[in-house]
């Protein structure tokens, strides 16, 4: 199967440099330090990771996850290494998916190393463990989105920091989006449709009931085609560059 | 073999390749002349299946590239211009990589990687990072990546770009040895080579074949007997252009 190949390749390259530590370790410390300093972890007192810990997760993957993802396409085409690929006998398709593969991978590892604070939270206190394991998933969904769609902007540029900049915008707009305070606000000024609009693009809505235990089929769908029309433009556009 | 039939490519306006056809049979080396900007690279990655024709067809070994581009593309071994490598790896990481691509596993796998990296001259720096590498090496570690799955067709652009004198010499000499039983298309701005390692050789101005022969047959049609002489009678210069 040449996405496995294409798959250990990328996952060789992020540990084969210093990118995957450094944005492991980040995560790790961004995102445990929050817990106990703004999250009010102990101060609450309360046996759940909802707000202390997961909250924070979205806004540390509008940074990290086009870190991890922009150099998927932008690399290649710098290199010139996508004409190596482009005359194997490799479809795009797996190309795109063995890559995004490596991605997640990089960014699951990062979110399973932050086990210690689902111990803590057991030791101090009885937390409902089911909402912790969709909590995870849930988060685990918003860095996947948050990556294929750097992933889609990497397909544009061969410019690194460019890819970054557009990403990291693109992440934060919809992590914003459906952010409550930013709703009220924006409820205030435009329409209706406009505030629902702006909340369908946003990922809180679909993270948010997740976060609390819930699996609803609609947010998987929401994920699952999310992701799936950033590959498929990723595809179309570095098809679309060779013609 | 390579068989090219009417092939264009439009970028935008601009026609860079105009209907050009030629064939490679197996046993033969063409050499692909031109000035730059004539549309040599981009007809190599038109063969090669990076990017789709405008019009017209490419068949390797019968198989058309645009119609069936997979099974047309384990054919072929390719050297492009640039001799794009990854970086991050190591020169045997690289080559394993090229392999497990090509599906060679267990033993030919590393049959083919010990034979590439000997046939390329690649023995004193297989465990080096590829970033590493000097010009020469580099450009010898992409070579080897093409000559890995052993293919029926060989497409170098410019193999010799960048080499030593001693470097050049030893491409050439390979060039030959390989093309008694492969299809082998190379395109190149030195016209001693022509004669040093080509069966057959066409000249290409602005998308088009302005000459087509063996070496002796062009040296022939020249002024003076000078492949010089030819090439700077057909083609066109940019500052005249």
């Amino acid at each position: 199967m040449n996405t496995l190949t294409i798959f250990r390749r990328e996952l060789k390259s992020y540990f084969a440099q210093p990118t995957a530590y450094a944005i492991i370790v980040i995560f790790l410390i961004l995102s445990l330090g929050l817990t106990f300093t703004f999250g009010e972890f102990m101060r609450i007192g309360d046996a759940s990771l909802e707000y202390s810990f997961f909250f924070w997760h979205p806004w540390l993957y509008m940074l990290l996850a086009p870190a991890i993802a922009m150099r998927l396409w932008v690399d290649e085409q710098r290199n010139g290494t996508i004409e190596l690929l482009g005359t194997f006998p490799v479809s795009t398709w797996s190309a795109i998916a063995g890559k995004f593969l490596a991605a997640a991978t990089v960014s699951l590892v990062a979110l399973l190393l932050t086990f210690p604070i689902v111990i803590t939270v057991n030791y101090l206190g009885s937390p409902d463990n089911g909402a912790i394991i969709s909590s995870y998933i849930g988060s685990f969904l918003v860095c996947c989105t948050f990556i294929g769609m750097t992933m889609l902007v990497s397909a544009f540029t061969r410019d690194q920091v460019v890819c970054l900049i557009v990403a990291v915008t693109l992440c934060t707009l919809m992590v914003l989006g459906g952010y409550e305070p930013v709703t009220r606000e924006l409820a205030k000024a435009t329409s209706p449709a406009t505030v629902e609009a702006v909340t369908a693009f946003g990922i809180w809505d679909h993270f948010a009931s997740l976060n609390r235990g819930l699996f609803r089929l609609q947010d998987f769908v929401w994920f699952a085609s999310f992701i799936t029309l950033c590959l498929v433009g990723t595809s179309t556009i570095l098809s679309a560059k060779r013609a | 073999m390579i068989e090219v039939v009417n092939i264009s490519k439009h970028f935008g306006t601009k026609l860079a390749v105009d209907q050009l056809s030629f064939t490679v049979r197996k046993g033969e080396v063409l050499g692909f002349l031109g000035p730059n900007g004539a549309g040599k690279s981009t007809t190599m990655r038109m063969v090669t299946g990076f990017i789709p024709p405008s019009s017209g067809e490419a068949r390797i070994c019968g198989i058309s590239i645009t119609e069936n581009p997979y099974e047309a593309k384990t054919k072929i071994g390719y050297l492009p211009e640039s001799a794009p490598l990854y970086n991050d790896m190591t020169v045997m990481g690289f080559l394993k990589f090229c392999a497990d691509v090509r599906k060679l596993s267990g033993s030919a796998k590393n049959d083919a990687v010990e034979k590439a990296i000997e046939t390329c001259f690649l023995t004193s720096v297989a465990h080096q990072s590829i970033d590493t590498l000097s010009k020469g090496y580099r450009h010898r570690t992409c070579l080897a990546q093409a000559l890995l799955h052993d293919p029926e067709v060989l497409i170098l652009d410019e193999p010799t770009d960048g080499l030593d004198p001693n470097q050049k010499y030893e491409v050439r000499q390979l060039i030959k040895r390989l093309g008694k039983d492969k299809a082998i298309l190379f395109s190149t701005h030195i016209l001693e080579e022509v004669e040093a390692s080509c069966t057959r050789a066409v000249i290409v101005d602005r998308g088009k074949i302005v000459a087509d022969g063996t070496p002796a047959e062009l040296i022939a049609k020249a002024p003076n007997g000078s492949l010089t002489e030819l090439f700077r009678k057909v083609t066109t210069t940019d500052t005249a252009a």
